[in-house]
């Protein structure tokens, strides 16, 4: 059995104007010492997903069905008292801004002895050598004096790596990255996803990266799920969605993204529209009101939601273009667009 | 190419004073921009590069006028328009107008999309030929915005979309030059595209001229023709955008272009990457001399003594460094001496730190 497995997750929210699914049906497995990086925008449910896995939807109005299975455990109908001491232990996150993430009014030290303390029946003592311990792995200079700092006292960059210090001080095999480099500067945010790929080799845990940016994907996943209105709509290893992806969706970001190593091509190619709400998804495929190749289905798209399908070797996508047809588009029409002209 | 630049800034500064106590004693300034020059041509794009804190915004707010320059001087169309009072800059304001980067707090939610985008033409005075409406909804138009959208109000459009009426209302009043302080970063990465060609289709179709504010350096080598890299209050280079993308000669460009990640799997692995060791130092205390020294693998005793001038090493590219990389034969011996050693030198920090 795999380390983490989802299997058919669904994460709904009963709001006033109707029911939001912001996570439908969404499955996958992840081994010890792999980085899945899920991709998608504002409101694909990537960071509900992260938040579900963690237990942080229980107890609130969400309905959570499906499962998921931890090491042998299952979570979704675990008690929240047992799903509390996973949490930080064998399972931890490291949030989007550190500045929300931390609690203004502790040092960090305070905050990383806290955590420690809750899991392990140590001395303060012990515990603060810890978190300088810490501190001083993640790259932090004089860990033994920044460890009496608030959090306010600490850069940027010094306050995400002190976030993955907290994260990361009693030895979770589960990291979940939300957004870990957006806030930061490009020659910091390089920096912390160096410490990223160091620390998960030294720690040997299960990687979750979740992001826009299909830039910081490429930097560390081994496998990639790209989400789009609640569901995964292609998944495969990093060569699969970047050198033969198969969905328009995945094409569409790839259009999107001015990039550094190719020429300057004349004009982007965005994706029309904008992206759906989660109370009216759009019936059959979510995406097909934004689909450049939408009537090639001859009307399917719109009446049939798509099943997420196998194409070769592990490679998934949820698309009801035949994989011959979806192969020839991106050989022909997408893939010279997207090189230098 | 002789003719006379839109926009001309001269040894520009913006020192905000830090008061301390009672009295309101002045103990020390922020220089958020330090005495920079550039021209802006007629019909260009410049890009204007930098972390946060390297004082790029200030100086989109300078240039507009809406902050006071410390020193320094501003030349529009030929115009001082440095120290100019408000009454006086009021009908340059028609010519000059900026795109805010956060489409949720740039437009007022209890105002309808006709009162916002309308609102140039009520403050200015100005009468339309088949009344402000029309005009409205023809910008709304230009934009990619359905006209009768006039009557609603921004909480029922998207961030994109959002981002379209913001531009609506720099159009207004046909613009010659706009600052659009980072008009996609809040954008998702789809819409961010469909804004970037928006903001190429009207500068073909206006003739307009922009000075685009951002950090992310592939969408500023996109739209820009010519960049300048900030760092700390100073320009450290301005070249135009092949230049500087193929061959950037100040070590902050290269560790800056190095640093970005490639959506590319194959390439992490070649790629060798500058590893710049910790943050940007505090504009309130800048490094004496060289502003990058305390960061650079290159520096050497001259850069914490004298500080680098901007020069031209090549034709139209600029850069304030003792030891630039790619420099053609212009500066002579000393780059190519230098280069050598640091082959060498760059692989180091690559090398040495995980930090």
């Amino acid at each position: 059995m795999s380390f983490l497995e989802l299997k058919d997750l669904r994460i709904h929210f009963p709001t006033d104007d109707g029911l939001v699914k912001s996570v439908d049906g969404l499955s996958f497995t992840l081994e010890r010492g792999r980085t899945l990086g899920i991709v998608g925008e504002s409101g694909s449910g990537k960071s509900v997903t992260s938040l579900g896995i963690l237990g942080l939807h229980k107890g609130g109005r969400a309905r959570i069905s499906g499962e998921i299975w931890l090491d042998g455990e299952e979570l979704v109908g675990a008690s929240q008292e047992h799903v509390r001491t996973l949490r930080g232990k064998k399972m931890a996150m490291i949030f989007q801004d550190p500045l929300s993430a931390m609690h203004p009014f502790y040092t960090v030290g305070d905050q990383i002895i806290e955590a420690y303390r809750i899991h392990n029946d140590v001395s303060k003592k012990v515990a603060r050598k810890h978190a300088i311990d810490m501190l001083g792995r993640v790259g932090i200079p004089q860990p033994a004096r920044r460890v009496d700092s608030y959090p306010h006292e600490f850069s940027g960059g010094m306050r995400q790596r002190a976030m993955i210090a907290m994260a990361l001080s009693c030895d979770p095999e589960l990291l979940i990255a939300d957004e870990p480099t957006t806030a930061l500067d490009v020659t910091v945010q390089a920096q912390i996803l160096d410490l990223m790929r160091d620390l998960q080799r030294d720690f040997d845990a299960a990687l979750i990266v979740i992001t826009h940016d299909l830039g910081v994907v490429a930097e560390l996943s081994d496998d990639i799920l790209v989400m789009y209105g609640g569901k995964c709509v292609e998944y495969g290893t990093s060569d699969d969605i970047f050198e033969r992806p198969e969905h328009p969706y995945t094409w569409g970001l790839l259009g999107s993204m001015p990039r550094l190593d190719r020429e300057p091509t004349e004009r982007l190619m965005p994706i029309k529209g904008s992206p759906p709400s989660l109370i009216n998804v759009p019936s059959g495929c979510a995406f097909h009101p934004r689909c450049a190749f939408e009537e090639r289905t001859a009307g399917l798209a719109k009446v049939e939601v798509p099943e997420l399908r196998e194409t070769e070797g592990g490679h998934l996508v949820r698309c009801h273009l035949p994989a011959e047809r979806r192969r020839a588009i991106w050989r022909n029409e997408i893939k010279p667009n997207l090189e230098a002209s | 190419m002789n003719e006379e630049p839109l926009l001309s800034v001269q040894g520009l500064e913006k020192h905000f004073p830090v008061t301390k106590g009672l009295l309101q004693r002045q103990v020390g300034a922020v220089r958020a921009v330090d005495g920079i020059s550039f021209d802006v041509r007629k019909g260009e794009t410049l890009g204007l590069v930098g972390e946060s804190g390297c004082g790029k915004t200030t100086t989109g707010r300078l240039i507009t006028r809406l902050i006071e320059p410390s020193a320094g001087k501003i030349v529009y169309a030929g115009q001082d328009i440095t120290h100019m009072s408000q009454g006086r800059l009021r009908p340059l304001r028609r010519d000059v107008q900026m795109i805010f980067q956060d489409p949720y707090s740039s437009l007022n939610p209890r105002h309808t999309v006709g009162a916002i985008v309308g609102a140039p033409f009520r403050i200015q005075g100005i009468k339309t030929e088949q009344g402000t409406k029309k005009a409205v909804q023809g910008i709304l138009e230009l934009v990619g915005l359905n006209p009768e959208h006039y009557n609603r109000y921004p909480h029922e459009f998207s961030g994109g979309q959002r981002q379209r009426i913001g531009i609506a209302r720099t159009l207004a009043l046909k613009p010659k030059l706009i600052i659009a302080d980072e008009p996609v970063s809040a954008l998702d990465v789809s819409i961010q595209a469909q804004v970037v060609n928006l903001l190429e289709d009207l500068q073909g179709e206006l003739d307009l001229t922009y000075v685009v504010i951002a950090h992310d350096l592939s969408v500023v080598r996109h739209i820009s023709d010519r960049v300048a890299v900030m760092y700390l209050g100073k320009i450290v280079e301005i070249a135009d955008r092949k230049g500087l993308y193929e061959s950037p000669m100040h070590p902050y460009t290269n560790a800056l272009l190095s640093a970005v990640p490639i959506p590319d799997p194959k390439r992490r692995k070649e790629r060798e990457r500058i590893r710049l060791q910790g943050d940007v130092p505090s504009p309130l205390n800048p490094p004496p001399a060289c502003r990058f020294h305390t960061r650079c693998w290159k520096a050497q005793e001259i850069c914490t003594q004298v500080e680098p001038p901007l020069e031209t090493l090549a034709p139209g590219h600029q850069v304030a460094c003792h030891f630039p990389e790619n420099a053609p034969g212009l500066a002579g011996g000393l780059a190519d001496g230098v280069s050598g050693g640091a082959a060498s030198a760059g692989a180091v920090p690559a090398g040495t730190d995980p930090a």
